[in-house]
């Protein structure tokens, strides 16, 4: 038999048949869906006069545009609590199971599906979100989709897609101290830039990634749309096994040693081809930060911005706008400089191991006079968990505050807004212009490099504060 | 349901010379709210568009009156980002039938597809030089022609052809919706899976 990858594995399995010259039909397992790219969904469904297909293979949750205090109150905005009821009443309608606001299990989507144990190997997943990716991580095919196309899903449990072309990127060797899997992926993405693997479905392998958590595979998958991958997964293996036998939610669920013999297959043949295949050595990634108004304007934190003699002539127009956007000049260093918002949380950064990384540096030590954090766990189930860990002890000490989970200031639908021409070292996944509040200025880091931020005021190496 | 069928579309473009222009950009987060697909166009490129009092932005092309028509030609790398079909209404809403870029990020690209909104990627250079005469000569006419998959400069008779994926393509010009179709496939998707059962 002629040798697969992992993606072709997976994908083979799911058509349901495939037009000439046309794209696909995928059979889609899991649906995600949430608030706001789901109403006008529900509205395409209801003017054919049809109902939800597939209901129990739907799981909603309210995440996008909710606030992060005060959760027991109404929602003060009148359009995002019109939202949020319209998803509960077409939960109702559908016979949809919906973790609401203020339901125990709530949480930012692509938090809660892998957390709560929807989210396994093998499968194919979508969701109206670009960070539908994140699911990748348990050696799924997960990728983000239109509204169109959460209706199509909705109506027929399928979907109408081309197949993409496919990506291996290894990265092999150590992660040094205070190098995170977020330093990794934003590494990743400024070799490749902001559309360097668009059309491709990138597979991680290789050392570094093998030896990650789950929590830590998640935010690398997570990050693949940033640089244009409809998608990025990893083989399933021991920690992935271990991680889903641990879930409280299906531990008792399933007859594991006959799935996990099937889920051995999912692995890339040796000798499968793909399109493009990249390596990179972890040993010399450093702690990243981005400088412009894409991910892929990334630098290690200790580098400056590169000159206008680094950008060829076509794109100075594009970089120039963007250092001005961010009050940079090219050639700056961007170490020492001062920093008014931290934000840890969202869907790439916004797990339980997230939090301990931020606990384990400002602990001991205080909260920069003059700046503000947001500090937002990614679900219901990680914000006990640091109650429990006694992390949320330790942020209190440091004078930090726990906020309600939600996705928050990563894109800034509700007040968790940066104002206008301030910094922000932000463990989100986008730095585009107004991203985080109109004239915000976004600085994506990891974890450790926002607590680092957040204890001195200004961008500081995280490598310098831990032992 | 049926939508607006695209044939042959003749008009006068508006450039937008800048690369990488993401989802947030065409339509910003905080106008997500809504539960319809109807009104986006006017927060279109609100925060390029308008200053913090609401003010037009002189410099920015789309509160330029020297551009008009239903052609946006765009840098390379349009769509990236957010998943947000919104940014493809937001766009049809204002009146765009086409956007011509030399690449556009994969998600922006269904959506378009699906709202009867015609992506065209031409080559690099090709839009280079598009780009350059509709700046020095505004109300410059281009032709697209969906079934012979050509778009040509109208002034200089220059053509290039682009790619479309047949299905797609049919649907466009007969104004076909993928629901319909996936839902002609109920029975199939049935057997599928009891198959996979």
């Amino acid at each position: 038999m002629e040798p697969k990858t992992l993606f072709d594995k997976i994908w083979d399995s799911h058509v349901v048949r495939s037009i000439e010259y046309g794209p696909d039909v995928l059979f889609i397992d899991q649906h995600y869906i949430h608030e706001v790219t789901s109403p006008q969904a529900f509205n395409g469904l209801k003017e054919r006069g049809i109902q939800v297909f597939r209901p129990e293979r739907t799981l909603a949750t309210a995440d996008h545009n909710i606030p992060t205090i005060n959760q027991h109150l109404p929602i003060s905005d009148e359009l995002s609590r019109k939202q949020v009821e319209k998803l509960a009443e077409n939960c109702r309608t559908h016979g949809i199971e919906l973790f609401g606001l203020n339901h125990p299990k709530n949480g930012i989507v692509h938090v809660i599906g892998p957390e709560l144990g929807y989210t396994r190997p093998g499968m194919t997943i979508v969701c109206g979100d670009s960070h539908t990716s994140t699911h990748g991580a348990f050696g799924a095919i997960a990728f983000g989709i239109g509204t169109s196309e959460v209706e199509m899903v909705l109506a027929t449990q399928c979907i109408l897609q081309p197949k993409p072309k496919k990506m291996r990127i290894k990265v092999n060797g150590t992660l040094q101290k205070g190098v995170t899997a977020k330093d990794v992926i934003m590494y990743i993405i400024s070799q490749l830039s902001t559309g360097g693997a668009t059309g491709y479905f990138v597979e991680y392998s290789g050392t570094a990634i093998t030896s990650m958590s789950m929590e830590a595979r998640m935010t690398v998958c997570n990050m693949s749309i940033e640089m244009g991958a409809r998608g990025g997964l990893i083989a399933p293996d021991e920690v992935t096994y271990r991680y889903l036998k641990a879930l409280p939610e299906i531990a008792e669920t399933f007859d594991w040693a006959p799935l996990i013999l099937n889920w051995r297959e999912l692995n890339s043949d040796p000798g499968a081809v793909f399109d493009r295949e990249l390596e990179f050595n972890a040993d010399h990634i450093k702690p990243m930060i981005t400088f412009g108004t894409n991910p892929g304007m990334g630098i290690a934190i200790d580098d400056a911005i590169p000159t206008l003699d680094d950008i060829d002539g076509e794109r100075s127009t594009s970089f120039m706008k963007s250092l001005d956007y961010m009050g940079f000049v090219p050639g700056m260093k961007l170490l020492g400089h001062p920093v008014g918002y931290v934000f840890l949380g969202s869907c790439t950064n916004g797990r339980i191991q997230d939090l301990r990384a931020f606990a384990q540096l400002v602990r001991g030590r205080k909260k920069a006079p003059g700046v503000t954090a947001l500090i937002v766990p990614g679900s219901k189930l990680v914000e006990q968990q640091a109650i429990k860990e006694g992390l949320v002890e330790i942020l209190e000490k440091a004078g930090f505050e726990l906020r309600q989970p939600g996705c928050s200031s990563c894109l800034a639908m509700n007040e968790d807004k940066i104002p206008a021409g301030q910094y922000a070292v932000s463990t989100s996944n986008r730095n585009f212009e107004g991203r985080q509040g109109p004239g915000a200025r976004t600085l994506l880091a990891s974890p450790l490099t926002a607590a680092a931020a957040a204890v001195t005021g200004v961008i500081t190496d995280p490598r310098e504060l831990i032992d | 349901m049926s939508k607006d069928k695209f044939t042959i579309l003749e008009s006068t473009c508006v450039p937008l010379p800048l690369e990488n222009v993401d989802t947030d950009q065409i339509i910003p987060a905080r106008f997500l709210s809504a539960t319809s697909r109807e009104g986006f166009g006017d927060n279109l490129f609100r925060d390029w568009r308008y200053d913090h009092n609401g003010n037009p932005n002189r410099d920015f092309n789309l509160n330029n009156p020297r551009y008009t028509g239903k052609v946006l030609v765009a840098g390379k790398n349009f769509g990236s980002g957010s998943s947000r079909e919104h940014a493809v209404w937001a766009i049809y809403d204002y009146g765009f039938r086409a956007v011509v870029s030399s690449f556009f990020a994969d998600i922006f690209r269904n959506n378009c597809l699906n709202n009867g909104l015609l992506p065209i990627v031409v080559p690099d250079k090709f839009l280079k030089d598009l780009l350059s005469l509709i700046e020095r000569k505004p109300g410059t006419e281009v032709r697209i022609d969906l079934e012979n998959q050509l778009f040509t400069i109208l002034p200089t008779a220059r053509s290039v052809s682009f790619d479309i994926n047949s299905y797609k393509k049919e649907c466009l010009m007969k104004g076909l919706d993928d629901i319909d179709y996936l839902l002609s496939l109920r029975n199939e998707i049935v057997s599928f899976e009891a198959l996979k059962k």
